[in-house]
C-alpha cells in the first residue's frame, strides 16, 4: 500500500521529526518501499496464532519495594542541555 | 427536556510504595527537584524497568476488596506521547490485559438506599514527572522526582448519575484505599486524583451523550463543582441546537469552570504496545491467597459488624467506619472504656468529632487519644462523675490539661457518693424550703425536680444523681 | 603480540613477559598508526586504558589476577561507560557522556580487562555496513573500499586490523554474525537475556543481545564468560547459570545432529559463498557430525517481521530522545514542538528516521493489527520453525551473509536492497536462538562466513563446534594484508 504525502507528514508529526518539503518525496519513496517489503506478511495465515512479543516464554520477575538510589542529581545534569535550580527546562507549556 | 447526567471517573491512585514502580528510587514527597529521578526515571540511555512487587501487592490487595478478578497474567504496554514531564516519551501501563477487572463499590446515597457502582478495571502504571510553569526566563521547570511513582488507575463504569453520586463514590472509593493501606490518600499531594468523564443525554434514551473528560480533579469539592458546571454547559449547549465535542477538559477552580485543554487539542494516537522491556506478569494462586490473608476487615464488613456487636445504628455504624482511622479510634476507645458501646459511639461521634471539627483536625491528630477518652468514660461509667461534668472534663483534656483522673481531682469534680453527704445537702435544702416540703407531702409529686436542682446547685452538679434521688424521696415521704 | 590468542596473551603476563601496560601501549600504537585507514574507533580512552593497565598488572603481582586480567578489550559505542561519552554513532549522544556503566561494561572491568575505547558502527545500531555513523564509515580491513558490515562494524574491523583482541558488539538482526562474517571473524549471538541489556543503548528491545567479538572461538569464549549472567535490573535476563564455555571447547563432536536449512542455501546466495560454505559442512562431517537437510518454511518471512518488530520497538525506544535532559537539542527552540522536531530532525540521521516512521505507522491507529500484530503472529510461525528443527537436529547450519563484503555506497541508496543483507541473520533474533558466525574461508581475498545457529542456552555447544573446525581450519588466523 503505497503512502501519500501527507501520510509522511502525519507519521513524521506523530514522532516529532521535522522533514524538509523537498525530502518528502524521498520518504514516500522509501517508506513504500519498506511497506512493499513487509505486504507479503498480509498473506500468511495466521488464524489463531498467539503474537510472540517476547522471544523467551519467560514471565516478569519482580523487586523488592526498597529504596535503592541515591540522589545524583549533579551527575546526571552535568550532560543536561539546559538546567537551572535543579530543573530541566524546556519552552514554556500550555496546558 | 429532561436531561440525565452520565459520569464515570478514572480515578489514579499513588500507591504507598517506599520505591517507585520501576525504579529503587524514593517516593517520598516533597523532596528537591529532580534529586529523586535516578537513571531509569530520567529515561537515560540504556536503562530498563523492573517492576516493584510491592506495587503489584497492593493492586492486587485492591482487586480483591472490590470483589474484582485479579488476572493471572497481564501485561505492561506503552502509550506513547511526547511531552516534557514523560522522559521516555512513553507511559508504561497496563492496556488490554490490567491486573484487575470487574468490580464493584457499593455507595449509599442520600436516601438513604444503596448503589453499586462497577469497577470496570483496575491497573497499575508509572506517574509522570511536574512541569513548574514559575518564570524561568519564560521556560517551564521539569520534575521529574514524580515520574515513575506507582499509580493504581481505578475505572468506574458510566454508573454515575449525578455530581453528588460521583462524590459519594469517590469518597468510598478513598476510605477504601486508606482501609486498604496501599494509598495514603492525601490530595493536596496529588496522591489521589480524578479524572470525571461527563455526558448528558434525554432521560430514557439507551446510548451515552457524547463525553467530555475533566481532568486532574483533586478535591472532592472541586469534582462536584467541575461535574456540575460541565453538565450545565452541556445542556446549555445542546439546548441551544450546538453538540457536545468530545474533548479533554480542565476545571479552572478560581473560575468555577471547565475549559477545553490546549496542549491536548489534536487527536491523539498512543500507539499502545506491550512493553518488550518487561515481560508478563504472572501471578500465582498463592500469591493472591498470600495478599488476601493480609486483605483488613473491609469498611462494609465493619460497619456490619459493629451493628451486631455493638448494637449500634446502622447510620452510627456507617458514621463510625467512613474512614479506618474513625473506626480504629472508636474501637480502642471502646476497649479503654469497657462499658456501654452506644455511650463510646456517641462521645466520639460527638464531643469528639465535634472538636475536631472545630480545629480541622484529622481523627489521628486528635489531642484527647483513645486512651484518654475511654479512661474519661470509664469515670463516667463508675459514678466518678456525671455525664454532664464529663463533658467539662473533656474539655480541659482537649486543651491539654491532663488526663480525666487528673483534672477531676484538680478541680474537685468527684462525685459526692458518701450518703451522709448528700443526706446533710438535702436536709438544709428541705429547712430552707419548708413550704415546698409541705407542698411536696401534700401530693405535689412535681417539687422533686425541684429539690434535685437546689441539691445539685449546693453540691456544685456532683451529687450522684441515683443517691439524691433516693434520699430525697425518703426523707420527703409523708411522715 | 597481537597475533596471539587470549590464553597466549594471559601466559605471557603470567610467565612476565609483557606486562599489560606494556601489552596496552602496543595496541594504543597500533589504533593510532592504523586505525585512520579504518574508522573503527570514535573514542579512544589512552589514559584510562594505561590506569586499568597499571591496575592489572598490580593485581597479578598481588597474586590476584583472573584469566582475563589485564587483556584489553575495547566496546561497541552502544554500552554506557561512565564518564565516556557513549555516542551509539549518532549526532543526537554525541555531546552525552554516559553518567553510569552498563553491566557488560561493569563485568567486563571486574573481570580485570582493559578498555581501550568505544568503536564506531551504524547509527544506534540501525544498519548493516556501518556506513550510517555521524563520525563516518568503518572500512573492511581485507579492502578499504568495502564495508566491513554493520551495526557491530568499528568492533569487527578493529579486531579484525589486530587493533585490539577481543571486542563486544550487539545484534538486533544480524549486527554481530554479518561482520564477523565479513571481516573474518569468530562472533557469538548469546541467547535473547543471556547478556545483560543494562546500560545497552537500545534500538529493538525484544531483539537486542550483547556478545562478543574474537579472532576464535576460544577468544569468544573467554569474552562471553565476562560479559554474561543474570542481572537484577534487566527484567528479561535470564535467571540460570553461566555454562562454563572454556571449559567445554575441545569436546568431541561425533554424532553432532547438524542440519542444513534448505531456505538457506536457495535464491539470493552468491554460488561461490554456497560452495565456502559446503565445504566447512565436510569438514564438520569429517569430525564425526552427522549432517541432513532440514526445513525452515516461513525464513523469507523473517525480514518482514524484523521490518515491523524493530522499527516498531526503535520508534519508542528513541522517542527519549527528545533534547531535554541530554543528547542534542535545537539552537533556540522556538516552542516545545519546535524543540523536538529540530532537535530529532538534527540529531537522528536518515536510516534511523525512516525506521522511527516505519514503526510509528506500524503501531498507528488503523494499523496496529495489520502490521504489528500480524508480524508477532508470523514471528511466531518462524520461532515454531526452529521448535521442530531442534527437535531432530543439534545446530542448524548455512550462510551467514549471501554474500561477501559490498562496496561503501553499493546499498545506500536503497534501504531494502541493505535490508536483504541480513536474511539468513534475522530470523535467530526473532526466535531469541543464539548463532555464531565463524570464518570459513575466501572468495576473491574476502572472508566468508558459517553460521552455526543452536537451540536455547546452546552457546558453549556452538563454541565447541567453533573450536573444534578452528583446530582443523586456519581461516580465523588469516591477517588482512598491511595489518599483520
Amino acid at each position: 500500500m503505497p503512502l501519500s504525502g501527507k501520510d509522511v507528514e502525519n507519521i513524521a508529526h506523530l514522532a516529532r521529526l521535522a522533514l524538509a518539503e523537498e525530502d518528502i518525496p524521498r520518504y514516500v519513496r522509501e517508506l513504500s518501499s519498506i511497506l512493499n517489503l513487509v505486504e507479503q506478511l498480509q498473506r500468511v495465515d495466521t488464524e489463531g496464532v498467539p503474537p510472540m512479543a517476547h522471544p523467551l516464554d519467560a514471565h516478569q520477575r519482580l523487586r523488592p519495594d526498597a529504596v535503592t538510589e541515591t540522589d545524583q542529581r549533579e551527575l546526571f545534569q552535568s550532560t543536561a542541555p539546559l538546567t537551572e535550580a535543579g530543573l530541566y527546562l524546556v519552552p514554556r507549556v500550555i496546558e | 427536556m429532561d436531561w440525565e447526567t452520565v459520569i464515570g471517573l478514572e480515578i489514579h491512585a499513588q500507591l504507598a510504595t517506599r520505591s517507585k514502580i520501576f525504579s529503587g528510587a524514593s517516593t517520598a514527597f516533597g523532596a528537591e527537584p529532580n534529586t529523586q529521578a535516578c537513571a531509569v526515571d530520567l529515561g537515560l540511555p540504556g536503562v530498563l524497568p523492573v517492576l516493584n512487587e510491592g506495587a503489584v501487592r497492593m493492586a492486587v490487595k485492591f482487586g480483591l476488596a472490590v470483589g474484582a478478578e485479579v488476572a493471572r497474567r497481564s501485561v505492561f504496554a506503552r502509550k506513547n506521547y511526547f511531552y516534557p514531564d514523560l522522559p521516555k516519551g512513553y507511559q508504561i501501563s497496563q492496556y488490554e490485559l490490567p491486573v484487575v477487572a470487574g468490580g464493584h463499590l457499593d455507595i449509599e446515597l442520600e436516601d438513604g438506599s444503596t448503589k453499586r457502582v462497577g469497577i470496570t478495571r483496575a491497573h497499575l502504571e508509572e506517574d509522570a514527572g511536574k512541569s513548574l510553569h514559575e518564570d524561568f526566563h519564560g521556560l517551564t521547570g521539569i520534575d521529574l522526582n514524580r515520574a515513575g511513582t506507582p499509580l493504581l488507575e481505578i475505572v468506574s463504569e458510566p454508573d454515575l448519575r449525578s455530581p453528588r453520586e460521583a462524590v459519594a463514590y469517590m469518597k468510598r472509593l478513598h476510605a477504601l484505599v486508606r482501609y486498604l493501606e496501599i494509598c495514603d490518600g492525601n490530595m493536596q499531594e496529588g496522591s489521589f486524583r480524578c479524572d470525571a468523564n461527563v455526558s448528558v443525554r434525554p432521560r430514557g434514551q439507551s446510548t451515552y451523550g457524547t463525553r467530555a473528560e475533566i481532568k486532574n480533579l483533586n478535591s472532592f469539592r472541586f469534582v462536584e463543582r467541575a461535574i456540575q458546571y460541565e453538565v450545565e454547559r452541556q445542556i446549555t449547549l445542546l439546548e441551544s441546537g450546538g453538540t457536545v465535542q468530545q474533548e479533554t477538559r480542565l476545571y479552572d477552580p478560581d473560575r468555577g469552570e471547565t475549559r477545553p485543554m490546549r496542549s491536548k487539542e489534536e487527536a491523539n494516537d498512543y500507539r499502545y504496545f506491550p512493553d518488550p522491556d518487561l515481560l508478563p506478569l504472572v501471578l500465582e494462586e498463592s500469591f493472591v491467597e498470600e495478599v488476601k490473608a493480609t486483605l483488613p476487615e473491609l469498611p462494609d464488613a465493619r460497619k456490619a459488624r459493629f451493628t451486631r456487636d455493638y448494637g449500634l445504628s446502622p447510620y452510627d455504624a456507617g458514621v463510625l467506619t467512613a474512614t479506618r482511622e474513625m473506626a480504629d479510634f472508636y474501637e480502642s476507645t471502646l476497649r479503654a472504656a469497657g462499658g456501654e458501646p452506644k455511650i463510646a459511639a456517641n462521645w466520639v461521634m460527638g464531643e469528639l468529632s465535634g472538636a475536631l471539627n472545630k480545629g480541622s483536625l484529622e481523627v489521628t491528630a486528635s489531642p484527647v487519644g483513645p486512651e484518654a477518652l475511654g479512661g474519661l468514660l470509664r469515670r463516667i461509667a463508675d459514678g466518678t462523675i456525671s455525664g454532664k461534668i464529663a463533658k467539662e472534663v473533656f474539655e480541659a483534656m482537649w486543651a491539654g490539661e491532663g488526663d480525666a483522673e487528673a483534672i477531676i481531682e484538680r478541680r474537685g469534680l468527684r462525685q459526692v457518693t458518701d450518703t451522709g453527704a448528700i443526706e446533710r445537702l438535702v436536709d438544709q435544702v428541705m429547712a430552707a424550703n419548708p413550704e415546698q416540703v409541705a407542698g411536696y407531702r401534700a401530693g405535689k409529686d412535681k417539687l422533686l425536680g425541684f429539690f434535685v436542682g437546689q441539691v445539685m446547685k449546693v453540691s456544685g452538679g456532683k451529687a450522684n444523681p441515683g443517691q439524691l434521688n433516693e434520699i430525697l424521696k425518703r426523707k420527703l415521704a409523708p411522715r | 603480540m597481537h597475533n596471539r590468542s587470549i590464553a597466549e596473551i594471559a601466559a605471557a603476563l603470567d610467565r612476565r613477559e609483557v606486562s599489560s601496560e606494556e601489552l596496552t601501549r602496543h595496541f594504543l600504537g597500533r589504533i593510532a598508526r592504523l586505525d585512520g585507514q579504518l574508522n573503527s574507533f570514535v573514542t579512544v580512552t589512552g589514559e584510562q586504558a594505561l590506569s586499568q593497565a597499571r591496575e592489572a598488572d598490580r593485581r597479578r603481582a598481588a597474586g590476584a589476577a583472573g584469566p582475563l586480567t589485564g587483556i584489553p578489550m575495547a566496546h561497541k559505542d552502544i554500552f554506557c561507560t561512565l564518564g565516556v561519552r557513549t555516542s551509539c554513532g549518532s549526532r543526537m549522544l554525541d555531546p552525552f557522556v554516559a553518567p553510569y556503566d552498563a553491566t557488560v561494561v561493569e563485568r567486563v572491568a571486574a573481570a580485570g580487562m582493559v578498555t581501550l575505547g568505544k568503536t564506531n558502527m551504524d547509527e544506534f545500531a540501525m544498519g548493516s555496513s556501518s556506513e550510517t555513523s555521524f563520525y563516518g564509515p568503518v572500512r573492511n580491513p581485507w579492502d578499504p573500499g568495502r564495508v566491513p558490515g554493520g551495526s557491530s562494524g568499528g568492533s569487527a574491523a578493529a579486531v579484525a586490523a589486530r587493533l585490539v583482541p577481543v571486542a563486544t558488539g550487539t545484534d538486533t538482526g544480524g549486527s554481530i554474525r554479518q561482520p564477523a562474517a565479513l571481516t573474518g571473524l569468530t562472533g557469538l549471538k548469546p541467547t535473547y537475556g543471556r547478556v545483560s541489556r543494562y546500560g545497552m543503548v537500545a534500538f529493538a528491545s525484544s531483539l537486542d543481545q550483547g556478545g562478543p567479538f574474537a579472532r576464535s572461538a576460544e577468544d569468544a569464549a573467554w569474552l562471553l564468560s565476562a560479559m554474561a549472567g543474570f542481572d537484577p535490573r534487566d527484567s528479561t535476563s535470564l535467571d540460570r547459570p553461566v555454562d562454563d564455555y572454556v571449559g567445554a571447547l575441545e569436546a568431541p563432536l561425533d554424532g553432532l545432529r547438524v542440519g542444513l536449512p534448505k531456505e538457506y542455501f536457495g535464491e539470493g546466495l552468491d554460488p561461490r559463498v554456497s560452495a565456502v560454505v559446503e565445504a566447512a559442512v565436510r569438514e564438520l562431517e569429517g569430525l564425526g557430525a552427522r549432517v541432513r537437510e532440514v526445513s525452515l518454511p516461513n525464513s523469507s518471512l523473517a525480514v518482514p517481521v524484523y521490518y515491523v518488530v524493530a522499527p516498531a520497538e526503535c520508534s519508542s525506544n528513541l522517542s527519549r530522545y527528545d533534547g531535554v535532559r541530554y543528547g542534542h537539542r535545537c539552537a533556540e527552540p522556538k516552542g516545545l514542538e519546535d524543540l523536538y522536531k529540530r532537535s530529532r530532525s538534527e540529531g537522528f540521521g536518515a536510516e534511523v528516521k525512516r525506521r522511527i516512521m516505519i514503526g510509528t505507522y506500524a503501531l498507528s491507529a488503523g494499523y496496529y493489527d495489520a502490521y504489528y500484530l500480524k508480524a508477532q503472529q508470523v514471528r511466531r510461525l518462524i520461532a515454531d520453525d526452529f521448535r521442530r528443527a531442534f527437535a531432530e537436529v543439534d545446530v542448524l547450519v548455512g550462510p551467514t551473509s549471501p554474500s561477501t563484503a559490498f562496496r561503501l555506497g553499493e546499498k545506500t541508496s536503497d534501504p531494502v536492497q541493505m535490508y536483504l543483507s541480513d536474511i539468513y541473520t534475522i530470523a535467530v533474533n526473532l526466535a531469541g536462538l543464539p548463532a555464531i558466525a565463524l570464518p570459513a574461508g575466501f572468495v576473491d581475498g574476502l572472508p566468508v562466513g558459517l553460521q552455526v545457529i543452536g537451540d536455547y542456552f546452546s552457546e558453549a555447544r556452538l563454541l565447541n563446534v567453533g573450536h573444534r573446525y578452528q583446530q582443523l581450519t586456519d581461516w580465523h588466523q588469516r591477517v588482512p594484508p598491511g595489518f599483520e
